[in-house]
């Protein structure tokens, strides 16, 4: 385990950082993903440090640019920087973020040991968001984006995206 | 540590990413079935996103690219510094995850030292990276498994993608000037102390999946020099085809 220190988000930015969202999955917002680094306002200019949650992932340039909008709307001169260090992990979704993407239907991101577990397929441990069984399979490592893993339910018989655990 | 070192040291790790990036990019739409084919275009936009940052890192040590895009897209054959095994052609299905499982490996091993690099942006990607890294062999090891043990057809189309791939995986640990200056610098990975590893876990993994090593092997190499095999030629073309028609075209 790593401390990682927590993000330097200014309070008055927080409302305009709630309204830019991810667009892959449109109600977690980028203050439930966690990619939010730092935001501070300083000289009249709102500087942002952004993180990718995956080194490749096509999201962050849009999220980039709707930062700039969001704060260009409110009259705000706006930098975003993009930050790899240190690097994203699933942890760093919040709770309310987790409950969303559920309601949502991805199952949320098991514990690094347990992710192994579920996608080697050894044990049943992924909870079908539709039913709440754990009698589901996994179908591919890799689901509709590179943070996600395709299961489906054996008793709903649903098809589902599992975000799988980063750290 | 010399710029221009560390420069050419960056384009050796970024080119093996972009590279079979693009080789996994041709089968985007041609997957075996929609898993697989989503599979190997998340693992290709994994390697791209990777290699956007360590080209974004060179361009800014270069004196003649500028961007990122120049990188990837303006350099001559022989300024391409990957491995000759991942520019080895698309054939079947069993060859692609041979291919890929071949890298992974050492990719692993290699980002796994490259994290305690003394250069900090080479260290934040390496980071980064193996996170994603790991999920891409944990993919081409499953595979590797599945079709050895598979029928006999897919046990006899792996074994040929082996024997066919295994003269390029000694290339992987070749230490060039460049590696060597940068190991010294502290800011490279010995590539000769992941050998004996690599050839461990993949013998462990071959054996699971009933796959021989070839025996008397010859290797091939030139690749990490800038000599290519002349499957490199094709790649680039397509690769750099409308930045060659239209220079400075942007999306
Ligand atoms: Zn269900």
């Amino acid at each position: 385990m790593t401390l990682i220190q927590e993000p330097k988000i200014e309070s008055q930015l927080r409302d305009t950082l709630q309204t830019v969202s991810d667009p892959e999955i449109p109600v977690l917002s980028v203050l439930d993903l966690g990619v939010i680094r730092e935001a501070i306002e300083e000289d009249g200019v709102v500087k942002i440090k952004l993180t990718p949650t995956y080194s490749g992932c096509p999201a962050m340039d849009v999220i980039g640019d709707d930062l700039r909008k969001a704060f260009t709307a409110k009259g705000k001169i706006v930098e975003v920087d993009l930050v790899l260090s240190p690097a994203w992990s699933t942890d760093w979704i919040s709770e309310e973020g987790l409950k969303k993407m559920e309601a949502y239907g991805i199952a949320r991101p098991l514990s690094e040991t347990k992710d192994k577990d579920a996608l080697l397929g050894n044990q049943k441990l992924v909870k079908c968001p539709q039913c709440e069984s754990t009698h589901t399979h996994l179908v591919s490592q890799f689901g509709s984006t590179a943070c996600k893993a395709l299961f489906k339910c054996d008793d709903c018989q649903e098809p589902f995206d599992y975000f799988k655990c980063l750290k | 540590m010399e710029k221009t070192t560390l420069y050419n040291y960056i384009l050796g790790i970024a080119d093996n990413n972009l590279i079979l990036g693009q080789r996994l990019g041709e089968l985007c739409g041609h997957g075996p079935n929609l898993e697989t084919d989503i599979a190997l275009t998340n693992i290709a936009l994994d390697l791209f996103g990777q290699t956007r940052s360590y080209y974004q890192y060179a361009a800014k040590l270069s004196a003649i690219y500028k961007t990122e895009d120049d990188v990837a897209y303006l350099r001559k054959e022989r300024e391409y510094k990957n491995v000759l095994l991942v520019e080895q052609p698309n054939t079947h299905f069993g060859f692609v995850i041979a291919r890929q499982y071949l890298f992974d490996v050492f990719n692993y091993l290699f980002v796994e030292k490259l994290q305690h690099s003394k250069d900090e942006t080479l260290s934040a990607i390496a980071k980064k990276a193996i996170k994603e890294v790991s999920y891409h062999k944990r993919f081409s090891g499953d595979w590797v498994k599945r079709l050895g043990v598979g029928t006999e057809e897919s046990n006899q189309k792996m074994q040929e993608a082996i024997d066919g791939l295994w003269q390029y995986t000694n290339e992987l640990f070749e230490m060039t000037e460049v590696d060597d200056l940068s190991v010294r610098g502290g800011i490279g990975v010995n590539l000769s102390e992941l050998k004996e590893t690599y050839f461990k876990e993949v013998a462990e993994v071959l054996k699971e999946a009933t796959l021989t090593i070839p025996e008397n092997p010859y290797f091939q190499k030139g690749g990490k020099q800038g000599i290519h095999t002349e499957h490199m030629g094709y790649i680039l073309a397509d690769l750099q085809y409308i930045q060659r028609t239209y220079p400075n075209m942007t999306w």
